[in-house]
């Protein structure tokens, strides 16, 4: 086989996994649909002054959207890959013929599918349910922010792995690192109810410039094709970051014996 | 097949590997003996090419395992000592997974039958035993059709019967001609699979050779015990039997009273005299055994022997 076809081969039995778990389904697709039709049903009539006044409900699109991304990709990831790695089955793949970067292929393309079917599945969500305008000139735009996203946050799902030491300090690991990242960048609450000194702060880290590129795609005010070039920037430099670490920390044998 | 020389691999400034040499020939089965922290993990891992050495020369299938790429892993299968499989995926698609893996898998099917999971095929992985487990674990090994199998304690945690069915896979691929290198704990399973053993043991080979001549085992003497009939003394056995007598016969040893133990290397003869004897008396003799050294005496004193 051919090492497309090998990642192709990967990548189908990675999206079965990740359908028959039980937990990666409810935390990476039920989980923000739960998330965005709470916040959007409380919130939604407000409007946000500061972004030009901006219906809340629109604001909480792109924010669902950042959850569920870096769900599908960096915490999944992070998870599966550090249980694969103690099972000993990432050993033993290394043993086969498959060339390693087919395998993580096949990982990361199973990621990024999941996050093209969540943005798709929150926009529905949010135009049937609050009046939330589908983006058309900004299609462009949201979707280059979606694939460097996954790609960024995929990598930082390999780095994490590497600096996680056993199977049950996964979830804990991943979910200190971004849950209160989602706070404080604004995913779950408005950016205006959040101290300026700490927005600085959430922006050393990629999940707000991530939401920022989102949100352009979602603001009616973006004139054009909704690239949000600085961002996306910053976003691309984490990823190529995780990269870099991951290439030099990723282990592939357990690191519990 | 595999050729090691002068194998050295230390931890920290302590030496596990300490100069190992092996060889395995085609279509052997090669068991690799000897007790935890020996040094054996480290030596398989470096076959394997998961492990670097800090010096000897490795070659396995004619290439060193550090530099071998993708058509070298087509000729290997493995059977790590510790893997859990995909909970999620079916026995028939966890293989089905790894078969995509080669250029040219054995059927999926047959491969499944001979681990003997036919019938749990459709079966996940997270509802099977450890046994059958392991044993998709060695079906994962096989399914790529490879020259060379590392067996890496293949039966461990095995209830007794499970293991005499991995023992008929084992013994099934050595008529399939492939080679295979078993580590084990158990000299049972030495004994009835392996064509020629190594035991290490502190880093170091202590002993090699044939299940059947290992370290001397058919030339040391066989022992001869039975009880000491009521009616006579030790005085009035037979010459031959008196004179081969061991040290640790009688009640003095912590040997039960009248036990007598005779080595010797003439057996026949030896039973013969004692036999005819007891028959002319017309007495029993109690608890007669003739016993060669176990492969596992063996082992246990190379180890030992090392270890002190």
């Amino acid at each position: 086989m051919s090492g497309f076809a090998l990642a192709w081969h990967q990548f189908r039995f990675d999206q079965r996994v990740f359908w028959r778990n039980p937990a990666s389904v409810f935390f990476t697709v039920m989980l923000p649909i739960l998330f965005l039709v709470i916040f959007a049903s409380i919130f939604g009539d407000e409007t946000i002054d500061a972004r030009g006044g901006l219906a809340v409900s629109t604001y909480y699109v792109p924010g669902i959207m950042t959850l569920a991304v870096v769900s599908a990709t960096m915490v999944s990831l992070a998870i599966g890959l550090t249980e694969a790695r103690e099972s000993g089955r990432l050993k033993r793949v290394r043993a086969t013929p498959l060339p390693p970067w087919a395998f993580v292929a096949g990982r990361v393309g199973n990621a990024i599918v999941v996050s093209l079917l969540m943005a798709v599945l929150v926009t529905a969500i949010g135009a049937a349910l609050y009046d939330v305008a589908i983006p058309g000139s900004t299609i462009p735009g949201l979707v280059l922010s979606l694939l460097v996203g996954a790609f960024a946050f995929s990598a930082l799902g390999f780095a994490l792995t590497a600096a996680i030491p056993s199977e049950e300090s996964a979830p804990a690991i991943t979910n200190f690192t971004a849950l209160p990242l989602y706070f404080l960048s604004g995913v779950f609450i408005p950016e205006t109810e959040i101290p300026d000194g700490v927005l600085r702060f959430a922006d050393l880290f990629p999940i707000r410039h991530f939401f920022e590129c989102l949100l352009a795609g979602f603001d009616p005010a973006t004139v054009g094709t909704g690239i949000e070039l600085g961002h996306l920037a910053v976003v691309a430099a984490w990823g190529i970051a995780g990269l870099a670490v991951a290439a030099r920390a990723f282990r592939w044998s357990p690191r519990g014996g | 097949m595999i050729s090691a020389r002068g194998l050295r691999r230390s931890y920290d400034g302590v030496e596990a590997v300490r100069g190992i040499d092996l060889g395995v020939d085609r279509g052997e089965v090669f068991a690799f003996l000897g007790p935890n922290g020996a040094g054996k993990t480290t030596t398989v891992e470096i076959l394997e090419g998961y492990r670097r050495r800090d010096a000897g020369t490795v070659s396995v299938l004619g290439t060193d395992p550090l530099q071998a790429g993708r058509d070298w892993r087509q000729r290997i299968g493995i059977v790590l000592q510790e893997c859990r499989m995909q909970p999620r995926l079916t026995v028939r698609e966890t293989v089905e997974l790894y078969a995509g893996y080669y250029e040219r898998p054995r059927s999926v099917a047959e491969t499944i039958d001979l681990v003997g999971l036919a019938g749990k095929a459709d079966e996940r992985a997270a509802r099977l035993s450890g046994g059958q487990q392991r044993r998709l674990d060695v079906a994962l090994a096989l399914i790529g059709d490879a020259e060379l199998l590392f067996l890496d304690e293949p039966t461990t945690g095995f209830d007794p019967s499970a293991r005499r069915q991995a023992w008929d896979v084992i013994a099934s691929l050595r008529s399939l001609g492939k080679t295979v290198f078993l580590t084990t704990h158990y000299m049972d399973e030495a004994q009835a699979l392996a064509d020629r053993v190594a035991i290490i043991a502190g880093g170091e080979i202590v002993a090699e050779g044939t299940p059947e001549t290992l370290a001397g085992r058919d030339l040391a003497p066989t022992e001869v015990r039975f009880r000491l009939p009521e009616s006579a003394t030790l005085a009035d056995l037979p010459e031959a039997v008196a004179a081969a007598i061991d040290a640790g016969s009688g009640a003095g040893n912590g040997a039960p009273a009248g036990l007598v133990v005779v080595r010797t290397g003439d057996p026949l003869r030896v039973l013969n005299e004692l036999t005819a004897w007891a028959l002319a008396r017309e007495v029993e003799l109690p608890g007669l055994e003739v016993t060669r050294p176990s492969l596992e005496d063996v082992y246990l004193e190379v180890t030992e022997r090392r270890a002190s």
